[in-house]
This record gives C-alpha cells, structure tokens and sequence, in this order.
C-alpha cells in the first residue's frame, strides 16, 4: 500500500511543480541607480487601478456639487463670455471670419482639459500621499488620472461646442477626421506637463504656488484670446514650441474651418510635446524612488 | 521541501536626517547646483567623501538584514519604536527603495500597511470596496467575486450602499479589513493592523491570518501585540537599530525579547521642540510616571496611587485634542484604555497653541504587578488619532507582599483590584440543628 502511495504522491507533486513554479511572478528588490528603465508594461499591469481612480474622481467630483456636471461647461463658457466682451467688444481682436464667441470657445475647450490636468495632475502626488506610502503601484496611474478624469469635463463641454456650432451655422469640412489627432495632442500635452509637474512638486514645494501662475500665463502665451496669425509669421514655429497653440489653431481648422495651421509649426509642437512626455517620464522615474521618503 | 519565499541579503536603509521635514525649495536647490563645484573641490581637498554627510546627519535605519523565509511561513517582527521594522516593511512591499543589497521575492505579494488606505468619505461601502480592493492590487473580477463574502465579514450588509462617511468608526474599520482580510496574495506584508477592532473581531482577524498561514501563504507580520505574535507565528525576528539581532521561535525570541525590555524608563524629556517627537500639531516635552506626591523613579507597587503626566507644545490654535493612554502588561495584554473624559477645564474646548500638561492620575490598587508598557495617543476632534507613540513609558509595579495575605504563588490577571466583600454568618448550623 505505501510503496504505491509515495510514487502517486511524488509523481502528482512532480506534476504540479512547474506549473506552479511557472506561474509565481518573482520580484527583485534592490537599489536602481543612474538610468532607470521606463517599465511602461509596469503601467499597463495595473490599468484596472487607473481606471478605479479615474472612476472615483468623476465620482466625487460630481457628488457634492450642487450645480454637477454643468461646471463642466460653465467654466468654459463663462471665460468665452469674459473674452467676448474684453478682447472682441473692446479691443475689437480679429477672428478669422467666425463669431468671435464660437471663436473663443473652440479654443477653451481644449485649453480647459489642459488647465484642469495642469492643476490636478501637478499637484496629485502630494494629494495621494497616503496612497504612496502605504501601498505599492506604478506611482504613473497618479498623473495619468486626473488627464483623464478632464476629459469627461472636455466631452461634456465638446457638446455644447456642437450645440453652439449648429447655433452660428458653422459646418466642419473634410478637416474634422483629423480632430482626433489635434486631441490626442491636447492629452499628451496634458501628460508630459502633469508628469514633469508632479515630481517636481514632490522636490520642491513651490511648484504648488507656481501653478495658478504658470496656468494664467500659459493661456495669454496661446492663441486663445486672439489669432495666431497675429504673431509674425517668422516667430509662428517658435511660437509652435507651445504645443497648446498647435493643439488649438488645430481645432479651429478642423472643427471651423479657419485656416489651415502651418505645418512647420504643427511639427514644433508635436516635437516639443513627445520631448516633454520623454523627459517627464525619465524625470518622474528618478524621483520616483524616494517619493514615499520625501511626501 | 518547502519553496523558499523571500530571500533577503544585506538589505540596508540610509535615511538624511533635517531634509526630512523641510521640503527644499527651488532657491536651495539652485544655490546647491552653482556651489556643487565648488564643493566637491573643497571635499576632494580635505579628502572627505563627496556625497555624505554636506547636507546634515544621515543613519542607518537598517543595515545588513538578511534572511531567508519558506512558503507558508508566518513570520513575526519585534522590536522597540525606531527598531526598523516598518522601514523594512516598507522595503520589502516596494514602498521605498533599499540603499544597499536586494531581495528576491516569490510570488504575488500584498501589504497591508495601514487599513482603508485610500477610503474616500463620500463613497458607499459599496464603492469603496472596489477602490481599496483595486488599489491594494486585486483585479475587478476577483474582487465581484469576493464582494458578498467580505461585505458578510464585514457585518455592515445594511449601510452598504450608504457613504463612509455616514459609518462610525467601528463599522468603517470592520469594512476596511475585510476588504484587507481577502486580499490573497501569496505574500502578504502586514504592519499592526490587529491592533483595530474591538475584541470580537479582533479574533475573527487572527483566524483569518492563522488560515493564510495553513492555505501555505507567506504572511509578515509586525506587531506590539505579543500574544498575537506568539500564537501566530513559527518564526519571529528582533530588530534592534536596524539588524536582526536574533531568530528563532516565537517563544525563543519573544522571550529574551520581554527580558531584555524590562528595564524601566520612567521619566523621558525633549527640550527641543524641533527635535521632538511629534507632527506639525502636537509635540512631547515631557513624560513621566511618578507615585502621587512622588517623583519619577520612586517605587511604585500595587498599592501605590501613581500618576502619568505628559508636558506637550499645542502648535495649531483652536485645535480640540486630548490624549488617550493605553495601559499594556509585559506580555502584551492590554490592562486598560484612558481619556480625560471626566477633566474639568479643557476637554472637548479648543485648545490654543501653546504649552500644555495633562496628568492621568491612577489609584492604587488597580493594575497587578510587573512591567507595563504605555502607549500614548494623541486625538483630534474626540474620534481623529493624529499621532501614536509607543512604549513612550515602561515602569514597574512592585509587589506588596503583605497584601497577598499568606497566598506566595502565581496572581494572574491583568489587575488586581481590591474589591469590596462582605461575608457574613448568616445562622450556624448548630443553632438550625437545635431548632
């Protein structure tokens, strides 16, 4: 009886083993130093987390808000109405033969998510501090969230720009299939500023006083407000280094059919934008390892 | 033959110390770059190292930690406040990263650092199981299907889908564990997370953490709970500033442990308010168990009335604190819990920044004989700890052999109250006989 047992046994156990053995992630703990990988299949592991987090922000965001959802677009639609009288009734800044008001928020739609990113996004790390120090995740779901969490506001808000549209009879042309693009854009702009921002903000606690600073120049150094061609042609690719101007001379061409935005400035600022992510993810990835010690 | 499930070499912590609290600011880092080169000419000159200790003091808050642990071991940490246990907690759950050595580890592994890590008040208990479940690193099916089993652990069926906020303590931190109680990893790092709860639950937690142990997962755990830690775990470790100075089994090391930490600190005193132990609300000055009328350092056995007097800075105004102390015998018992519920003049107000001392006065005749270890806490609004500091004193009861009246062997017991009794002849049997 026992003599059959132990073979059985050993030969189950023999089975057993590898697969076993196979499916144990192992992890290696130990000092990173210089150049640290990205480890962006890191963040794709941990996806649900991001979602759950996005989830909770649209969540609570709208929860104790007596107005909601409409936030979403008063924010935007109150500053157009700001601009309309200052810039267009007084100052009486040209826009490109469209309803100055439709003008004016084509713009701020976009610039609205990449406001909210920048301030979310910059300050989300000292925000979850609790989370960073008691558990372990890719700290790249932090930034990331709050970028997403903005465009549940941009959708809402993208509909009355739909609305308004209808409103002033402005039809898209052919140029519209290429908005996904000119979002994308307005994201990873978004992404690459929020990283650089947050870890920052971690190092060195006055980028927490810089933001509301650096947001209102940013919108006066985009041609929110006005044209861009009311910049001299020659300084139009260095003015494209900003790629929010890229982001929105690009949704004007293809959502109101202005004109059709310089390449060489499109490419300055595609460039400066996969530089700014590049860079943000390499610099966030080396301060990364004493966030838990330093928040 | 078991799996190995941690391997540990040479793991080692190196913290600065003052660049701690102070968050540089963006001035002191660009004098810092201009003046780099100046420096590192000025260290090479004089022949010191370039890189320790310019900017302030630095420690090791762990060095040389190795070890090796088996599938399915449950392993225990002991040591004093600052011992390293939760750096290298930390270390291991890959919260920080170590400054030397590495370790291996086998399996999906899980940390339980603090329970409801990420709670938000305005979500329903619902909600939130699914936030914290995520965040702690289960996927969105396994936790659907756990959800009915750690809502039934939890015993809140009933406000599930009411906000957190809503809960009181108690039932927030039952729903906070269970949701901590079914993460099944097969790793698990645990830092003082039995110590929530009342005593019912408590219990229910340990069996929950016995049954990982027996399904062959990994758990360690660090705990001031001495008794958990003896009927938990095989294997136990001692840290001491930051190395193991022993391993053993659970009776071995725990023992040697007590023995060791008998020595009495009585009276403690930080002059520094900077250097205090504390946060930005409150700091200690000073604290003390003295014999009523007494000093600190004079006898104080069963029969002594004592009392317990902590000095602190208040430096936010209008903040409502008070203090609570936790009385624990030597082998982890908890004798009693405190708070000046009853104090004339400050409880409940708002206390403005400043000075304050507050003395817990203890009658005689209450706790039994042996060493006591305090634990301190400091709570905002009534239900808020905003600051913990274990085993802030150790003293000694003495035994008062004349009270004993002639019985010399074991008095069990966490106290040993002299109670009223009364005895009395109610009719002798002789009498009832002659009747």
């Amino acid at each position: 009886m026992s003599t059959a047992t132990a073979p059985e046994q050993t030969l189950a156990e023999a089975a057993r083993a590898p697969m076993g053995a196979g499916e144990r992630p192992v992890v290696v703990i130990r000092p990173t130093r210089g150049w640290t990988a990205l480890r962006l299949g890191e963040l794709w592991k941990y996806r649900e987390l991001l979602y759950f987090l996005v989830w909770r922000d649209v969540k609570v965001r709208y929860k104790q808000t007596m107005l909601g959802a409409a936030w979403a677009v008063l924010q935007p639609l109150l500053t157009m109405m700001i601009f309309t009288l200052l810039f267009s009734k007084l100052a009486k800044v040209p826009s490109e033969g469209v309803p100055y008001p439709i003008f004016a928020y084509c713009a701020l739609v976009p610039w609205t998510l990449f406001a909210f990113a920048l301030a979310q996004s910059g300050n989300s790390l000292i925000t979850s501090q609790n989370l960073v120090t008691k558990v372990y995740f890719s700290r790249l779901v932090i930034p990331i969230a709050p970028v997403l969490v903005g465009l549940v506001d941009f959708g809402i808000a993208f509909v009355l720009l739909l609305g308004m549209m209808a409103y002033y009879g402005v039809h898209p042309g052919i140029a519209i299939v290429t908005l996904p693009l000119f979002l994308l854009l307005a994201v990873a702009t978004s992404l690459g500023v929020g990283l650089w921002l947050s870890a920052l903000n971690v190092e060195y606690r006055d980028v927490r006083h810089t933001i509301p600073f650096l947001t209102q120049f940013w919108l006066f150094a985009s041609p929110i407000a006005y044209p861009s061609s009311a910049v001299p042609a020659k300084w139009r690719v260095l003015y494209g280094l900003n790629p929010i101007a890229g982001v929105v001379e690009g949704f004007r061409w293809a959502l109101l059919g202005t004109h059709r935005p310089s390449v060489p400035m499109l490419l300055a600022s595609s460039a400066m934008v996969a530089l700014l992510i590049f860079s943000g993810l390499v610099y966030f990835r080396r301060v990364e390892k004493t966030f838990a010690d330093v928040v | 033959m078991s799996a190995l499930a941690i391997h540990a070499e040479g793991i080692g912590k190196l913290y600065h110390i003052g660049r701690r609290q102070t968050h540089r600011n963006l001035r002191d880092a660009l004098t810092d770059t201009m003046t780099a080169p100046f420096r590192a000419v000025r260290a090479r000159l004089s022949g010191a190292q370039g890189n320790g200790n310019s900017r302030g003091e630095t420690f090791w808050a762990l060095r040389n930690v190795s070890f090796d642990i088996e599938e399915g071991e449950i392993i225990g940490i002991i040591g004093r406040n600052g011992a390293g246990k939760s750096t290298l907690l930390k270390i291991l759950s890959r919260i920080t990263e170590p400054t030397e050595g590495r370790a291996v580890i086998h399996g999906r592994a899980g940390s339980l650092l603090e329970v409801g890590t990420g709670f938000h008040p305005e979500l329903t208990g619902r909600e939130n199981i699914f936030l914290n479940g995520a965040i702690l690193g289960m996927s969105k099916g396994e936790i659907a299907r756990k959800f009915d089993e750690i809502v039934a652990f939890s015993e809140v069926e009933k406000f599930i889908d009411t906000p957190v906020k809503h809960y009181s303590s108690g039932m927030y931190v039952r729903l906070a564990f269970a949701v901590a109680a079914y993460l099944e990893t097969e790793v698990l790092f645990v830092d003082e997370v039995l110590s929530v709860g009342d005593g019912e639950f408590q219990k229910k937690c340990l069996n929950k953490m016995q049954g990982a142990g027996d399904e062959g997962r990994t758990v360690f755990l660090v705990s001031h709970n001495l008794t958990a830690i003896q009927r938990l775990c095989q294997k136990v470790f001692w840290l001491e500033h930051g190395n193991i100075v022993l391993s053993g089994t659970a009776k071995e090391v725990v023992g040697a442990y007590l023995s060791s930490t008998s020595t009495a600190v009585t009276e403690q005193e930080w002059p520094d308010p900077d250097t205090a132990p504390g946060n930005e609300t409150v700091r200690l000055r000073s604290a003390r168990v003295r014999p009523v009328e007494r000093g600190a350092g004079d006898e104080i056995n069963v029969r002594t009335p004592f009392a317990i007097e902590f000095e602190y800075w208040n430096l936010k105004p209008q903040a409502r604190l008070n203090l609570s102390l936790v009385v624990y015998t030597e082998d982890g018992t908890m004798a009693f819990v405190t708070g000046p519920r009853g104090e004339p003049v400050w409880n409940g107000k708002p206390f403005p920044a400043g000075l304050f001392r507050s003395v817990c006065y203890v009658p005689g005749d209450l706790l039994n004989d042996g060493i006591h270890r305090l634990l301190l806490l400091v709570v905002e609004n009534r239900s808020v700890v905003i600051y913990r500091h274990e085993d802030v004193l150790t003293f000694e009861v003495k035994e008062d052999i004349s009270m004993r009246d002639g019985w010399l062997g074991d008095w069990p017991g966490a106290t040993r109250p002299m109670l009223r009794w009364t005895t009395e002849l109610m009719s002798p049997i002789a009498a009832e006989q002659r009747r």
